[in-house]
């Protein structure tokens, strides 16, 4: 399997100030291949952030890897040395946080600012490093690029201040760049131009990327394969299309039945009760023993409260993990 | 029938125009939603409407009496009517109170009931807004988003508001949460008779929701109607503009998944 970059039975969890330790990640295994875009979907707490970060090997101090490995271009990231992990960093593989206001330094120009990564990362002579900084400015912002460069991050809209984002982490060259919730504080018309880079990227690039997010509308035409996590589970992962066009875990056809849909006949949908899902998945709320999904699961059986279920192939791409598809728990 | 008008609203010292000409109505017991991109003046309407800030000309007639020219003792008494929830149950919940208290504070601020009375009132509206009442104990860092925000809402209705303004009040919550705080708000509509002004980027949401909507750009008013008006024919390229952004996904086929 020639994949870019391979994650398996990754289990990661976090020491609390109470001393408890709460289970983030508890062994998800993927894999992508060079130029593919995978969609992580998931609701706060599903582990989606620690994923992300988990890629990287950017643990916080209270963070306890159990097992697991990310292998990328066929070296696990998880045994490297520190001083190995930074040159993969931002070079090979970079991160695209959630917040751009809080990402960029306040009171350094945006062009200095990609110079710095370009920097950072042994591009020498300042003649070359100007040039490139240039040309990925040009990239991103086309004839406003020279303006952009010279402008402080509180002069950008959200939208620009995105892109010189998306900016620094391309311009190492790097095959895979991690997402994470990109478009979550923007608006609607802004999010969507920023999907349109993103795309570009994939395109023009050959990039691969992890996209995170918890709306699965965002996935739709863009995503090679979707996983969905939830309480730091898959609970289903596969093709694009097939996940979210005929979803089949009942969390996954929950999640989708929960958001409005656009059209509405005259005054049907509109006011009536949304198909929400019941409860949340706090730690708290997560069962002892069992499926994770269970109390909130519309389809729940008996076997559902003792056992948890295994992961099951639909077929050799699409698998879900739920009792309802195990051949063995069905006759 | 009418609970305000607005007309004309311009300026602020600077000229910036944050809003520009907005006129509208609310009818009492229904939801009006209000939206438009980043800097077309949504939440400097809230505040204007909440009497936090007073518009350079024009009027707001809450249920009769022109708010903005109102002593400000007596803005007092209209803000307990109208009340704000934000965005980000988060930040606008103090982190180191007990809920009870957070709950409690805007009727003791009122100071015209005792602690047993504003208890029992707390309880009641945990109830309401379906959390357990043992949640009182807790602090907010405890509760997940979607029971931070119920508690938003539920300190909201203590002071029995008529109407509620939703800034932007599911935009920070995951997809399956927003489909329960939005059942929430229906709910509360049909029991209590509240009035709401929704305000959104979500124009799926806001059709939800909403029985007239309107479009905001630049501090104008661009485009005004029922969700179906706006969804079906939409005159205005600022509507096109927002609903060419939803993302979307054919949903059809969920209506009867597949076993």
């Amino acid at each position: 399997m020639g994949s870019l970059l391979e994650v398996r039975d990754l289990r990661v969890a976090y020491r609390t100030r109470g001393g408890n330790i709460s289970e983030a990640l508890e062994g998800v295994s993927f894999y992508l291949e060079a130029g593919q875009v995978l969609g992580v979907l998931g609701e706060s707490g599903s582990g989606k952030s620690t994923l992300a970060t988990s890629v990287l090997g950017l643990f916080p101090a209270n963070a306890i890897v159990r097992t697991g490995a990310v292998l990328f271009e066929g070296r696990d990231l998880l045994q490297a040395k520190a001083d190995e992990l930074q040159k993969i960093r931002g070079k090979r593989i970079s991160l695209i946080f959630q917040e751009p206001s809080v990402a960029l330094h306040p009171a350094m120009r945006v062009g200095r600012q990609v110079r710095h990564v370009l920097a950072a990362h042994g591009t020498n002579g300042r003649e070359v490093v100007k040039q490139r900084v240039r040309e990925i400015l040009q990239t991103m912002f086309a004839e406003e690029a020279e303006r952009i460069g010279r402008s402080f991050p509180h002069q950008l809209s959200g939208g620009q201040r995105q892109r010189v984002l998306i900016a620094q982490a391309i311009a190492c060259g790097p095959s895979l760049v991690i997402a994470d919730e990109p478009t979550a504080s923007l608006d609607p018309t802004t999010q969507m131009e920023i999907l349109g880079v993103f795309r570009g990227l994939q395109k023009n690039l050959g990039l691969a990327t992890i996209f995170i997010t918890h709306n699965p509308a965002l996935l739709a035409g863009f995503a090679d394969c979707v996983l969905v996590l939830y309480a730091g589970k898959v609970v289903e992962l596969g093709p694009a299309e097939a996940v979210l066009a005929s979803p089949k875990h009942p969390y996954t056809q929950a999640l989708f039945q929960s958001i409005p849909p656009l059209v509405s006949e005259p005054g049907d949908a509109r006011k009536k009760k949304l198909p929400a899902i019941p409860g949340d998945s706090r730690p708290s709320s997560l069962p002892k023993a069992g499926c994770r999904f269970e109390p909130r699961c519309p389809e729940r059986m008996q076997v559902c409260k003792s056992r948890e279920p295994g992961l099951v192939s639909l077929n050799d791409r699409h698998i879900v993990s739920c009792f309802k598809y195990d051949a063995n728990e069905n006759r | 029938m009418k609970s305000y008008t607005r007309r004309k609203l311009a300026g602020h010292p600077e000229e910036v125009r944050a809003l520009d000409g907005v006129s509208f109505s609310i009818f009492r017991g229904t939801t009006l939603a209000i939206v438009g991109e980043s800097g077309s003046g949504k939440s400097t309407l809230a505040f204007c409407l909440a009497c936090l800030e007073t518009p350079t000309t024009g009027n707001i007639w809450f249920e009769e009496k022109d708010i903005v020219k109102l002593a400000e003792k007596e803005k007092r008494a209209i803000r307990c009517q109208i009340q704000l929830i934000f965005q980000d149950p988060a930040n606008s919940l103090n982190p180191r109170w007990k809920v009870l208290k957070i709950l409690n504070e805007p009727l003791a601020v009122q100071g015209n009931l005792s602690h047993a009375e504003m208890t029992s009132r707390a309880h009641a509206l945990l109830n309401q807004v379906g959390l357990p009442i043992e949640i009182e104990e807790k602090m907010p860092a405890e509760l997940s988003g979607g029971q931070r925000q119920r508690v938003a809402i539920a300190r909201a209705l203590m002071l029995e508001p008529k109407l509620l303004i939703l800034d932007e009040a599911l935009s920070a919550l995951d997809c399956s949460v927003q489909a329960q705080i939005a059942n929430l708000l229906v709910e509360l509509q049909e029991s209590l008779g509240m009035t709401y002004l929704f305000i959104s980027h979500d124009l799926a949401m806001a059709a939800h929701l909403a029985d007239e909507i309107a479009v905001m750009s630049h501090g104008r008013i661009v485009e005004q109607g029922s969700p179906e008006e706006i969804l079906k024919e939409p005159q205005s390229t600022v509507t096109l503009e927002l609903l060419a952004a939803v993302p979307r996904m054919s949903f059809s086929h969920l209506q009867a998944p597949e076993s």
